[in-house]
């Protein structure tokens, strides 16, 4: 069992509200990551579960039992500190061992269950060494050793590869996924990086400014962003947002008109924003729903090309093949793909119903 | 984005600015300082030269007019006098040394267990009114002691604690508290509170959390705060003079002082207890030096 849930969080540091009614629900054995900007209460929501924060409000419940007022040692949880935290006077065997001292295990149950883990994440020859004779990598893993080495409730990550380079993130993200995979117990992994997010997660709670704007699989989140701001938060290119409103079976634009997407209610006049991802869109014209504009620039990156094109006011991304060429100001059209479009409204943000889609 | 753009560019000749300020001086300034630099060693280094050179004179030795620099006798007999009565046991002065001892070792130890960890609650915890309270500890420290020392008086003699160790002890440790205090939490704010928070993960409570993984990491801020109460314990003067009076309980500076006065003064005798007073201070300092400089950056200069 490892089922994490908290309700109602809310938290202030002096003026500023770090958490605003956060409440959350972590399946048992799910990988459910916390996605948001910096500043957003991912660390502090983390640090709640922990029980390493006094909340001002709200409960946190582990395995259905009320855990609010328990002390950390008490909650049976692990985690994962973004700056690692590795006992800065003790060899990374000390290190990974100390949970496993604080439960008074018997010496040799201590060394065979860190060679385990140092044998699972690689890490046998940095045993002996302290955390200032390793790279930010190798401390990385054995902070991760050091949390692994039990089998808590549930595993808390803050923000473990933010500090690694690119390509042992990459890395590491697919070993955590096998870790998660080979163990089948319950992460809540919080980043601020939503490739992280959608590569890793079952579930993804996306936070911004101490308040979930989200929760779903990471499809869900991706596919029906909630709001303009969740949809603009997640996905690269940024999803581009038009200006409109609906007029008839028309969306009316700067310069430009669209047939209605058919699933959308909004009524006539209501000013809406009209959000397209870069892969939704083409610069090969084929079918009416296209928008005109003029080509602003070209993004190269290898394996595709995002151009960008002015509609109106508006730059709009768009995926094409890495064969595509132009020049700049020059006319194009740019398709739609309508079914995958989305509306918000202008006003609130919030996502339009997508009842009839 | 702009505004640290623009931080970044101004920092820039800035920073050029003060080598090139240094090369203006030139070798000029370099021989001046060095020369005002030895005519204030000289000044300061004399009188503990001329106590050094005292307390090893014979007596006629101390008493030469003109007064002798080289080529004296030496004699250890005043250091023989500081330790052992003339009749045989102990001296008066010994007895002070050891009061001293106690007083300034006793006074150290339960400041610093004391102040430590209310340093470390106050570096850790959000505490009502912080701030407020943090000024007032240090605010103990800013009035001259000697403000204080009638009414400390009048409220010793209705509690019996004249003349008595323990009335030294209560006294030096209240004033080092405030001190080892503000002085330790400086250290504790250098040590991330990521520590603890892992140790109590890792199922330590939050009292072994300090006392494995944070209290070994702040020994040599403890070391020179330390080192720092215990020269001023050892070093009081007046509360030691108003508060005790028989020779069994004076610590050293007062018994010192009470050596000089009356028709004669044993200048050698004087001058040989001056050492052997000066003495622990400068070895313990000179022990812990390097926690003393590193603790004296790292908790002041930072914060």
């Amino acid at each position: 069992m490892g089922t994490v849930a908290v309700h109602g969080l809310c938290k202030s540091f002096g003026k500023v509200q770090a958490l605003d009614g956060v409440t959350l629900d972590v399946p048992d054995g799910s990988f459910f990551v916390v996605l948001g900007p910096s500043g957003a209460g991912k660390t502090t929501t983390l640090r709640a579960i922990a029980g390493l924060e006094k909340l001002d409000a709200g409960s946190v419940h582990l395995d259905g039992r009320d855990a609010t007022g328990d002390a950390p040692a008490a909650r049976d949880l692990a985690m994962v500190f973004q700056s690692y935290a590795l006992y800065p006077r003790r060899t990374a065997y000390e290190n990974i061992a100390s949970p496993l001292r604080a439960r008074r295990c018997s010496s040799s149950e201590i060394a065979a269950a860190v060679e385990q883990m140092s044998s699972l994440l690689h890490i046998e020859r940095l045993l002996q060494r302290r955390p200032a004779q390793m790279s930010g990598g190798e401390m990385q893993r054995v902070a991760l050793a050091r949390a692994l080495v039990r089998r808590p409730r549930a595993f808390l990550m803050d923000e473990p590869l933010t500090n690694l380079d690119l390509k042992l993130r990459v890395e590491m993200r697919t070993e955590l996924t096998r870790i998660h995979r080979s163990l089948g117990a319950t992460f809540v992994y919080v980043t601020n990086d939503q490739v992280e997010a959608m590569s890793m997660a079952d579930r993804v709670a996306v936070l911004k400014e101490g308040k979930v704007q989200q929760v779903g699989t990471p499809t869900e989140v991706y596919e029906r962003p909630a709001n303009q701001w969740v949809a603009g938060f997640v996905g690269s290119p940024r999803i581009s947002l038009l200006a409109c409103r609906a007029e008839g079976d028309r969306l009316v634009g700067e310069g430009w008109t669209l047939p209605r997407p058919r699933w959308t209610t909004a009524e006539d006049g209501r000013p809406l924003l009209l959000g397209l991802r870069a892969e939704d869109l083409s610069v090969e014209q084929r079918g009416d729903a296209s928008l005109p504009g003029e080509l602003y620039g070209l993004e190269p990156l290898g394996d595709r090309t995002v151009v960008d094109v002015r509609v109106g006011t508006e730059i709009l991304k768009v995926k094409a093949r890495p064969t595509v060429t132009g020049t700049p100001g020059e006319r194009l059209h740019v398709t739609v793909d309508l079914d995958r479009a989305h509306l918000f409204d202008a006003g609130t943000g919030l996502a339009l119903s997508e009842a009839g889609r | 984005m702009a505004v640290s753009v623009d931080e970044a560019v101004s920092t820039g000749p800035a920073r050029d600015h003060t080598p090139s300020a240094r090369r203006l001086g030139g070798r000029g300034r370099s021989v001046l300082e060095v020369a005002l630099l030895t005519v204030l060693a000289v000044v300061m280094l004399f009188p503990v030269l001329w106590m050094i050179e005292t307390s090893i004179k014979e007596n006629r030795d101390v008493y030469a007019i003109p007064a002798k620099f080289f080529g004296f006798k030496v004699t250890l007999d005043h250091f023989k006098d500081v330790f052992a009565a003339s009749g045989g046991g102990r001296s008066a002065l010994s007895v002070s040394f050891l009061n001293s001892i106690v007083v300034a070792g006793v006074s150290t130890a339960l400041a610093t267990v004391l102040g430590v960890p209310a340093a470390w609650a106050y570096s850790r915890f959000s505490v009502k009114a912080k701030k407020d309270q943090l000024f007032f500890i240090l605010s103990t420290r800013f009035m001259p002691p000697v403000v204080v020392v009638i009414p400390i008086f009048l409220m010793y003699r209705q509690v019996g604690l004249i003349d008595n160790k323990l009335g030294l002890i209560l006294i030096y440790t209240a004033f080092n508290v405030p001190f080892t205090i503000w002085m330790m939490k400086g250290f504790v704010d250098e040590v991330p509170a990521e520590y603890e928070d892992a140790a109590m993960l890792d199922g330590y409570t939050r009292l072994q959390a300090f006392w494995k993984f944070t209290l070994p990491l702040l020994l040599p801020g403890i070391a020179a705060t330390a080192v720092f109460a215990l020269i001023f314990s050892w070093n009081e003067f007046v509360f030691a003079i108003f508060l005790t009076s028989s020779d069994s309980v004076r610590t050293a500076p007062p018994a010192i002082a009470g050596l000089i006065g009356g028709t004669t003064v044993d200048w050698g005798l004087v001058a040989a207890a001056s050492v052997v007073f000066a003495l622990p201070v400068l070895v313990f300092a000179y022990l812990v030096r390097k926690h003393l400089v590193a603790g004296v950056t790292l908790g002041a200069v930072r914060r």
